[in-house]
């Protein structure tokens, strides 16, 4: 396969990486108004948990349980979801900047232990051999991507599937509701909190997948793949996607970042050497840019969705 | 169809003397104000009662401290003999008690039909998982929800707007979608809060003629009114608070002609 080609499927198993962030985020924020900047945390979790499961015995280490990859994955959204439970559970009866603050926190922490509690997590230089499902059936590795990029692609469609089932039935009425009126939802005899605890839990479930699907392609994981600028470039996807569809968080996603891996290349090849390092940060505010622009001229992304439309027509009247 | 249906039958409450609502020396301070201060009363039988007063007297916070958005800072509630002071509102709702606000809170971005539908509790759809699982199961719930939606809509008048957003009705379609709403939830009481205000003549005299309707079925409203001429010709008893008291209890004759009612309006007026 030539270069080009065998680039883009690589670009592409990230940017579905990304796609499926942006799911999890679309429906907390989107959809429920959770204000989560913590997606970096969520993901981390659901990597970490997703390697020691899946992961060989390394000497003087926890875990080495060696269980079937697709465990390892249902392992790493049941932790990124409980995750969600604890820090929801303490955060969803009080003001929404309390989330916010939690979030924030359980990231933060995340990148601690991470880095710290090196028996479980493998410190700085991480954990690494984690399985891929049937590497060793495929002659190359990019072979192998092709491969990941089908599988990929089908667990977005499921989960875009899913997360649409669920917005459009009954439950996703409810969240609607709650979303425009609280109070008036709570006097119908809607459980506002407890919906807005099982949204939560569900996109963070949704971001641990997303976790445990990163680690079992590149194999390797460390603190430094669970930055806050993931977290950065995830609500960047979702606001310039638009947060309101699922269709603009997976278009987001494939957008900005090919924004972001074109900008990245670009800066390689015009930057001295010595400028690199500040190249980095030339991406960030390209992106800042690109979301600040999105804010002015088409405040709702990209993709927007029929109901608010219709909302707004009939603002008008 | 609810709208031309059956009548609920009896429940066995009614067969003893436990009365509908009992309100027990409630109270409700907002700072050093006493918003609702040591109201009791008791609602018997299936009455359309009325709850008058000036400007600022307790009215709607005392309707919030029944529906549970506000807890009393002391007294207890009880609907139907049960306890549901303390309760948080979804679980008062849930016990058999509806209520609409004095400002109608429709979800403007849904359709009128979809607010209706929301109402019922405990819809299996509800359940996250069930979207996932069960979903042949749902579109047979959804199915019957939508019929019973169409027919309070119908009973109410408004299902030639069933597929519009909420946001185009006007002040009085708001109150009857309310209305439609709360009746999905099969309450034996409802609190209305001024359901007349800001309601052009004819559409009044629709809801004044729909709510004796229901009443007739088995359903016991509690409304807030300033229209006199409304009160005084649908509710009895009439309730008058004043000041977050409860000045006194009595039928459209007595409290007419009660001094202290006269005098609780203006000195209302002139404060
Ligand atoms: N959340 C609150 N915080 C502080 N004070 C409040 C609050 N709610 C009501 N009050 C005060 O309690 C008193 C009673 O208000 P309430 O709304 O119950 O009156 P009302 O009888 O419904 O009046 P109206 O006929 O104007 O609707 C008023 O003095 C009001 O300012
Ligand atoms: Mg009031």
């Amino acid at each position: 396969m030539p270069d080009l080609a065998s680039y883009l499927v690589f670009f592409l198993v990230v940017a579905l990486t990304y796609a499926l962030l942006c799911l999890g985020l679309a429906l907390q924020w989107g959809f429920t108004g959770l204000f989560n900047v913590g997606v970096a945390g969520f993901f981390a979790i659901g990597a970490y948990a997703s390697a020691i499961l899946t992961g060989p015995d390394y000497p003087g280490q926890f875990g080495g349980f060696g269980l079937p990859i697709p465990l390892g994955w249902l392992g790493g959204m049941a932790a990124a979801a409980v995750a969600a439970l604890a820090v929801g559970a303490l955060t969803l009866r009080l003001r929404q900047d309390y989330l916010a603050i939690a979030t924030f926190g359980v990231a933060v922490v995340i990148q601690l232990l991470a880095l710290n509690l090196e028996s479980l997590t493998g410190g700085a230089f991480g954990l690494g051999f984690i399985p891929r499902p049937l590497f060793g059936r495929f002659g190359s590795s990019t072979a192998f991507n092709l491969f990941y990029l089908a599988l990929m692609t089908s667990l977005v469609g499921l989960v875009w599937l899913a997360l649409e089932a669920l917005v459009r039935g009954p439950w996703g009425r409810v969240l609607r509701a709650i979303r425009e009126d609280e109070t008036a939802a709570e006097a119908l005899g809607k459980p506002v909190f407890r919906h807005r605890l099982e949204s939560f839990a569900i996109g963070s479930a949704v971001m641990g997948l997303a976790g445990g699907l990163y680690a079992s392609f590149t194999g390797f994981i460390a603190p430094q793949d669970f930055q806050a600028i993931l977290t950065f470039q995830v609500w960047a996807m979702l606001i310039v996607g638009g947060a309101g569809s699922f269709a603009g968080a997976v278009l987001g996603a494939v957008a900005v970042w090919a924004l972001w891996t074109a900008s990245g290349a670009l800066i390689d090849q015009l930057l001295p050497a010595a400028f690199q390092v500040r190249g980095a940060a030339l991406q960030i505010v390209l992106i800042g840019v690109v979301l600040a622009a999105t804010l002015v001229l088409r405040p709702r992304g990209l993709i927007v969705e029929r109901a608010a439309l219709s909302a707004r027509a009939a603002d008008g009247r | 169809m609810p709208g031309r249906g059956k009548v609920p039958p009896p429940r066995e409450v009614e067969l003893t003397d436990t009365p509908l609502l009992e309100i027990e020396g409630v109270s409700r301070h907002f700072g050093g104000v006493a918003a609702v201060d040591g109201v009791s009363f008791r609602l018997r039988g299936t009455p359309i009662a009325g709850l008058i007063g000036p400007n600022g007297a307790g009215k709607t916070t005392l309707f919030n401290l029944i529906a549970g958005s506000l807890r009393p800072s002391a007294g207890r509630i009880r609907l139907a003999g049960r306890r549901i002071d303390g309760l948080p509102p979804h679980r008062v709702y849930a016990a058999g008690l509806g209520r609409t606000f004095q400002i109608p809170r429709p979800f403007h971005a849904m359709s009128v039909l979809e607010n209706v539908m929301l109402a019922p509790t405990g819809q299996r759809g509800e359940r996250f998982w069930c979207n996932w699982l069960g979903r042949g199961a749902i579109a047979r719930e959804e199915r019957a929800i939508r019929e019973r939606a169409l027919g309070w809509l119908a009973f109410l008048g408004l299902d030639r707007l069933a597929d519009e957003p909420a946001a185009v009705l006007s002040g009085g379609q708001r109150t009857l979608l309310e209305l439609a709403r709360v009746l999905m939830g099969e309450p034996r009481l409802v609190l209305l809060d001024e359901p007349g205000a800001g309601v052009n003549p004819a559409l009044l005299a629709t809801i004044v003629e729909r709510l004796a309707e229901l009443n007739r079925r088995g359903i016991a409203f509690l409304v807030i009114e300033h229209n006199m001429d409304l009160v005084m010709s649908l509710c009895r008893p009439i309730l008058v608070m004043a000041e977050g008291r409860l000045l006194l209890e009595g039928d459209a004759a007595s409290v007419r002609g009660d001094r202290r009612v006269v005098e609780a309006y203006l000195g209302g007026a002139a404060a």
